[in-house]
């Protein structure tokens, strides 16, 4: 077994232990991206000389004999949203495409401090909008698993690289669904922390209320590890809250037995498909089977989370995205302009894709006077009934049971036409966002060779209660032991 | 018909930057001036990802500029996203704070008008926002510059917007209003005021209506008003070029205009007809505020009494004339000054007119502020009990007044030093008085002769004989017996 092959459970053994260098482990995941990247292109940036700089003194600590924090020298990838001091963050976009940021998002400090070994920065849907990489402003990503397929999206790069082995750990971002999405489709662990756990310092906003940084990782030790290592309360962020975590390594090894799971008739309907539904009745089975009690809840505004999610998310996203105007860092047009007005349009209809203008218009139509009561309000309004939704499921069971997605990774290209059926690719996991909640992603099964997610959802700050459940399945189930052949 | 028979309504729209150390939503600091992009950080300059941190400092300044103009202080308050394009804007939004959930509203304050009489204007709200940064044109205007640059210095410094009603009724009593508010935001300490350096901005709102209309008239909102005067001499012709153009029977249309200093005229801006939307939102990287009932209690006692209540107790307790008590209650620092040598002395006249000639008049001609004069108050009240001890003449004090204010000496000190102790020894001054009758015949004579100024004459030598030092109250008693007993 290589080294770029292991979790980094593993690794942080090896290198405990001195039987392997960090250097090592960061020139066989290095290796193992040059020789993935022309098939998969998951990553925007490789930044391969910091990568070595950072294992060579993780290296040198150890022959020190200091104590190391416990991820240290384990490769990370970034995705491409985060900001990273002197480390192009483009956000797939070509507006920022040669933005060069001057300071640390809050996240990448800690894994600065904590010793992690940052190997470079991922493709993404343009600023975290869409659902297969597709929009990104750079290229396309493949799924590892056939790449003919999208590996999901917006973290899909991170999705990826994780999946092919270009990385060990990588870190996402999900709004809507952004890492437990393309976590499904990869077959491999994705986990959006509560609103307010993670700090958002340094992550290029798009939907600022729902926006949160999440782990992406081969299995839930190893996603347990990394939340751990970025769940901190950042003075820099007024929407990180200010409660300790727990141990979530300790906690996730308490597993499944004696948790309530409820599944919701509102997740489970049509326009699921039958390999998926399948891998959900499995999972009911493997859950009761470790204990767990199953339990029947109901989310009655469910329907109307996509909509309201399809106004809050573009609302916001018009006003964040407004600053890229060619003023002071990104693109600016070259062509001739008579003022400043002109001067931001043509730099915002050069800079910015499809996708991206059609949410910064119907963010601005619906704020704009006139229509904000009946479109931004009445969407808040909604967002409260969902949130109530969960707090009354939540009195009766520990965590809800849902599917990742309606079904596996569809082919590139095979939804680009209708956004509408692209944004139906959120049904399940939009909820999630509005309601602060955290969820989980985990590989559940299989439809002809492409992974199946199964996601889990729990109430405000109980990331410990997802990662027992998915720790459980995990040890009583192998779909996350395999991968894919590139 | 002449502009008498209309009604000139005006209400201004106040900004004030607010004087704390580092900027509203970051550690930049505020201060003015400084290389371009010198106080600027990620946050302030918008950089993708960057999150607002709310100064707590700017929100009590706020509060307790809500207080001190009589406002109502919300329990729960919120701030908003105001939308805009514009080179100096780097986030294309000013965090600002839109109708709901204001920090501070419905307050007022108390304005001389015109009879004489004080007058209640209102004040719709006070609101919390972060500043600008600045564009610097290439050529004198926009018009002629082919490029702008940005500098970002003031970007995020925070500013409190004070929005009066329209209940202002001449040029002026805006210029009265904006003074007062002026004195008042100065009392609390909360901003600087300067408007030549642009922590205090001020926008005119003015309409004209007939006599006795109920209907305001089509407005126009007058900028770049950068003095008192400037908002005076700006709404004194915009009302006469409003009063023109109804005469002529013109349509008016609603418009913002510039208040040209040079040539003493308003200019169109632009017209107001298709209004910005600016699509406000609240700002989801914010929590919303709560003023608790402690923070309200701690911050009304940080504001000291205020000038209308000061003057009133000046002239009604310690008896000055409104003059007196308006000009020392206008200024904190003058008014504290002022009372803590009353304190020392006792009695409130005699430092009021000391205050009120000597110490204006050093004070002005040195250019100095009372902040730094270097005469303490209770050297001022020392100075006082010398006099009434008839220890040096009023004329002398004036001299020990002087170089006090220059030295910051101890007047006892002074007077020790120089010698100016009063001479009121009668045996002294009689003899003085003898020697300056003798030198002087023609006048002795004059005044023995029936001429009652000559005396004048033999006072005035007795004090340059003196040095001034002769007690005054003495001399022309002595004097007079001695020509008395010459007769």
């Amino acid at each position: 077994m290589e080294l770029y092959q292991k979790t980094a459970h593993e690794l942080q053994q090896l290198i405990a232990a001195k039987e392997v260098k960090a250097v090592e482990v960061a020139e066989s995941v290095l290796e193992r991206a040059r020789q993935a990247e022309p098939k998969i292109h998951a990553f925007v940036t490789l930044a391969e000389e910091e990568a070595y700089q950072a294992a060579r003194r993780v290296d040198e600590a150890v022959s020190k004999g200091v104590k190391l924090p416990p991820l240290a020298g384990i490769p990370v990838a970034i995705k491409d949203n985060i900001s990273t001091a002197g480390l192009r963050t483009t956000c797939a976009s070509k507006i920022l495409e040669n933005y060069i940021p001057p300071y640390d998002a809050t996240v990448i400090a800690e894994i600065r401090n904590q010793m992690m070994v940052l190997v470079g920065k991922t493709n993404m849907d343009e600023f975290a909008m869409g659902s297969s990489t597709e929009n990104s402003g750079l290229f396309t990503t493949r799924n590892p698993w056939d790449i003919e397929a999208v590996p999901g999206g917006s973290s899909g790069g991170s999705a990826a690289a994780v999946c092919a082995d270009e990385t060990i750990l990588a870190l996402g971002s999900d709004t809507g669904g952004s890492i437990r999405q393309p976590a499904g489709y990869c077959g491999i662990v994705g986990l959006k922390p509560t609103y307010g756990r993670v700090s958002r310092y340094g992550l290029v906003a798009y939907a600022s209320s729902l926006d949160q940084i999440g782990p992406l990782t081969k299995d839930v030790t190893d996603c347990a590890l990394l939340l751990q290592a970025i769940a901190k309360y950042d003075p820099k962020d007024s929407t990180s809250v200010n409660q300790p975590a727990p141990d979530y390594l300790q906690e996730m090894k308490k597993g499944a037995k004696g948790l309530r799971i409820g599944l919701a008739k509102e997740y489970l309907g049509e326009g699921i498909s039958l390999p998926v539904k399948d891998a959900v009745q499995n999972g009911v089975k493997v859950f009761k089977d470790l204990g767990a009690e199953i339990v029947e809840v109901s989310l009655p505004h469910t329907e109307y989370a996509l909509a309201a999610y399809y106004i809050i998310a573009p609302a916001e996203a018009s006003s964040n995205l407004a600053r890229y105007d060619g003023v002071r860092y990104g693109h600016r047009t070259s062509q001739k302009v008579s003022d400043a007005v002109e001067l931001f349009m043509k730099t915002r209809q050069e800079g910015f894709g499809a996708e991206v203008k059609r949410r910064i218009m119907t963010g601005t139509y619906v704020l704009s006077s006139g229509y904000y009561d009946a479109y931004y309000l009445k969407a808040q309004k909604v967002r409260t009934l969902i949130r109530n939704d969960f707090d009354n499921a939540f009195k009766s069971c520990d965590l809800i049971l849902t599917p990742t997605t309606p079904s596996v990774a569809f082919k590139i290209g095979s939804k680009t036409k209708d956004p509408l059926e692209m944004y139906l690719e959120d049904i399940f996991t939009v909820t999630c966002n509005l309601a602060g909640l955290p969820g989980i992603s985990i590989s559940g099964g299989f439809d002809n060779g492409m992974p199946i997610g199964l996601q889990m959802l729990g109430p405000l700050f109980k990331e410990e209660i997802l990662l027992r459940a998915a720790y459980g399945f995990e040890q009583a189930t192998d779909f996350h032991k395999k991968r894919p052949e590139i | 018909m002449p502009l008498n028979d209309y009604e000139i309504v005006i209400g201004l729209e106040v900004h004030a930057e607010l004087k704390t150390d580092s900027k509203i939503f970051c550690g930049c600091t505020t201060e003015f001036g400084g290389e371009p992009n010198s106080h600027v950080c990620p946050v302030c300059l918008g950089l993708p990802g960057v999150l607002p941190v709310l100064n707590e400092k700017a929100m009590d300044y706020t509060i307790t500029a809500g207080l001190a103009l009589n406002c109502e202080i919300s329990p729960y308050s919120k701030f908003d996203r105001k939308q805009y394009f514009y080179p100096d804007l780097p986030k294309a939004y000013q965090i600002s704070q839109y109708n709901d959930f204001l920090l501070c509203k419905s307050g007022w304050i108390e304005v001389a008008s015109g009879n004489g009489e004080l007058k209640k204007v209102r004040i719709n709200r006070v609101h919390l926002e972060e500043d600008a940064g600045k564009t610097v044109h290439s050529g004198t205007g926009i018009l002629d510059s082919d490029y702008g640059q940005q500098d970002y210095n003031r970007c995020g410094v925070p500013l409190i917007e004070i929005v009066g009603e329209p209940d202002l009724r001449s040029a002026q009593e805006a210029k009265e209003y904006l003074e007062k508010l002026r004195t008042l935001l100065l009392y609390t300490g909360i901003s600087d005021c300067k408007m030549e350096e642009g922590s205090l901005r001020c926008d005119a709102n003015i309409s004209l209506r007939p006599k006795g209309a109920k209907e305001f008239g089509i407005l126009a909102e007058i900028k770049n008003l950068n003095s008192f005067k400037a908002v005076q001499s700006a709404l004194e012709y915009e009302a006469e070029r409003q009063a023109e153009l109804y005469d002529k029977g013109e349509k008016m249309f609603k418009q913002t205009r510039a208040w040209d200093e040079n040539k003493g005229v308003t200019v169109l801006m632009r017209s107001k007809e298709g209004a910005s939307d600016y699509r406000y939102f609240p700002e989801p990287d914010l929590v919303p505020m709560v003023i608790d009932d402690e923070r309200l209690q701690r911050l009304r006692n940080t504001i000291p009494e205020l000038p209308d209540s000061r003057k009133r107790r000046y002239m009604e307790i310690w008896g000055l004339p409104e003059y007196d008590a308006n000009l020392i209650s206008g200024s904190r620092e003058l008014a504290d000054y002022f009372e803590a040598a009353v304190k020392e002395y006792g009695e409130a006249k005699a430092v009021s007119n000391w205050v009120m000639v000597e110490l204006m008049r050093l004070l002005n001609q040195e250019k100095i502020e009372i902040t730094a004069v270097k005469i303490t108050p209770a050297a001022l009240a020392k100075m006082l009990k010398l006099i009434d001890a008839g220890t040096i003449s009023g004329k002398i004090a004036k001299t020990v007044f002087e170089e006090m204010f220059m030295t910051g000496k101890d007047p006892e000190a002074i007077v020790q030093e120089k010698g100016l102790v009063q001479i009121s020894d009668s045996g002294e001054l009689a003899a003085i008085a003898k020697k300056v009758i003798d030198a002087n015949p023609q006048s002795a004579a004059d005044y023995l002769g029936g001429k009652a100024q000559a005396l004048g004459f033999l006072v005035g030598q007795m004090m340059k004989e003196t040095k001034g030092r002769a007690n005054p109250a003495m001399v022309n008693e002595l004097l007079r017996k001695e020509l008395e007993q010459r007769k």
